[in-house]
């Protein structure tokens, strides 16, 4: 306990980078994806070649993706942004998957409907079937952030600098400085689930109807 | 000389392939990855199965599993894999990282486990049960066949999540692929990170190919689900459940 109120004052800024690090790929990620889901769920070719790819990259560890970066794009291997690029690859990996699958499973009739009621194809997306993917959706964006939220810190094992900072320095005094490592899992932790119920409020702020659906039935 | 053509000659120095009395070799890394993968995911199978498949079948405590499932997720792998290690003590590494595994490891394992058993058509339940079977010969010879295939991807995903927090125990002097990349950062190496990154990817992607093989070769070919097959799939799970609960009169 001692250990945080002695480096409160530290802690704000590595904080705001440990979430601008997983969380920007959360953004990135879920606007890439969106039209290669959609891409996918349209053509078998494209669903063919997404989707194992998307497993193929899944498959790949983080620490190891992490250092294959910089061979990728050509950047220095300290840089934070091959950190935020591999976590943007596993995001967008996560979410074509289920984008896919979400699309497909819009009931034929009610994409008909939507076409007689005079939508066009980019109109009717929009529209109809990307609001009725939103659950699935937000289902991966959640697992997406809270999984990012600990990644960023094995980050910290090929020196980009995050929450992970407290654990190593931590583990690396003799003996042990149990409070630091403490302090920053705890953090990490809390900032996770905090992300999480704010996009769990965010799904339920867009689907109103999934809230009033049975109940406002049952009253009429 | 090129940073490819440098990977490529670490790869290739049979050096690397030796164990000597100074480091390990490739083969010897490998197998202690293998090692602790194996360990871990043969304690936490052996906890979180028969725990799924018990609160799948009785269906109590099922909105507890996905609860505990998603605040788990929210464990830093680092922060456990330090802190476990190093309150347990660096000569009791290997029970202390298998633990940290095993805590990551068994939520994965327990709700594909238990979703597995709960989607089981509840049809082929009843059937089962009319047909006189008893309540673990339901659970044996009916639900646990039948949650095969979504119970093999919980195995896979435990596995790699396993595999991936593996390497980065070499951070607290634990073997292991990951070696090669945290000793390969310290001494700014790259051509030893790099190399050490794509040993630890390609074993990731083999167990995976391994473990999709003997999923293929142990579901049931009836369970193969493949879109537009999903129905016929169904009915045939039907057939099967009507099969094993005659077989087993």
């Amino acid at each position: 306990m001692n250990w945080l109120l002695n480096n409160l004052d530290g802690l704000g800024p590595i904080i705001l980078t440990h979430l601008w690090l997983a969380l920007v790929p959360v953004v990135v990620g879920t606007l890439v994806s969106m039209p290669l889901g959609w891409a996918s769920s349209r053509w078998p070719v494209a669903r063919a070649i997404l989707v194992p790819l998307s497993s193929l990259l899944y498959t790949i560890p983080s620490l190891a993706l992490f250092v294959i970066m910089p061979l990728v794009l050509g950047t220095q291997s300290l840089e934070p942004i091959n950190v935020q690029v591999a976590l943007t690859l596993y995001t967008v990996a996560l979410l074509v998957r289920s984008i896919t699958d979400a699309l497909s499973a819009v009931p034929e009739s009610v994409t008909t409907a939507a076409t007689a009621m005079g939508y066009r194809p980019i109109g009717r997306f929009f529209a109809v079937e990307l609001p009725l993917a939103v659950p699935v959706l937000i289902a991966g964006i959640r697992v997406a952030a809270v999984s990012n939220m600990g990644l960023v810190a094995i980050g910290q094992l090929i020196g980009v600098t995050s929450l992970g900072l407290l654990l190593l320095q931590g583990s690396q005094t003799s003996p042990p400085n149990f409070d630091q490592i403490i302090v920053g899992i705890v953090i990490i932790v809390l900032l996770a689930l905090v992300v999480d119920g704010l996009l769990a409020l965010l799904g339920r702020r867009l689907t109103p109807w999934a809230r009033v659906g049975p109940k406002a039935g049952a009253a009429t | 000389m090129s940073i490819f053509q440098q990977i490529v000659d670490w790869l290739t120095d049979p050096a690397h392939w030796r164990t000597t009395y100074g480091a390990a070799g490739i083969p010897q890394r490998v197998l202690e990855h293998l090692g602790y993968t194996a360990l871990a995911v043969l304690a936490s199978a052996v906890v979180a199965i028969p725990l799924g498949a018990w609160i799948g079948h009785t269906g109590k405590g099922g909105t507890l599993v996905v609860g505990i499932v998603n605040s788990f997720r929210a464990l830093p792998e680092l922060g456990l894999v330090i802190l476990l290690v190093l309150w347990f003590g660096i000569l009791n590494a290997v029970p202390a990282l298998t633990i940290a595994l095993v805590v990551l490891g068994i939520p994965v394992l327990l709700a594909g486990t238990y979703a597995g058993i709960r989607n089981v058509d509840r049809a082929v339940v009843d059937a089962a049960r009319g047909m006189g079977m008893r309540e673990w010969e339901i659970l044996l010879k009916v639900e646990l066949p039948n949650a095969l295939p979504l119970m093999f991807g919980a195995l896979r995903a435990a596995t790699l999540q396993i595999i991936a927090t593996v390497s980065i125990a070499a951070q607290v002097s634990l073997g292991g692929l990951g070696r090669y990349v945290i000793d390969g950062f310290s001494n700014r190496e790259f051509d030893q990170m790099a190399s050490g990154a794509i040993l630890i990817a390609a074993l990731a992607i083999a167990v995976e190919l391994v473990l999709t093989g003997v999923q293929w070769l142990v579901v049931s070919p009836g369970l193969r689900k493949s879109g537009a097959r999903k129905a016929r799939a169904t009915s045939r799970i039907h057939q099967m459940a009507v099969k094993s609960a005659s077989e087993s009169t």
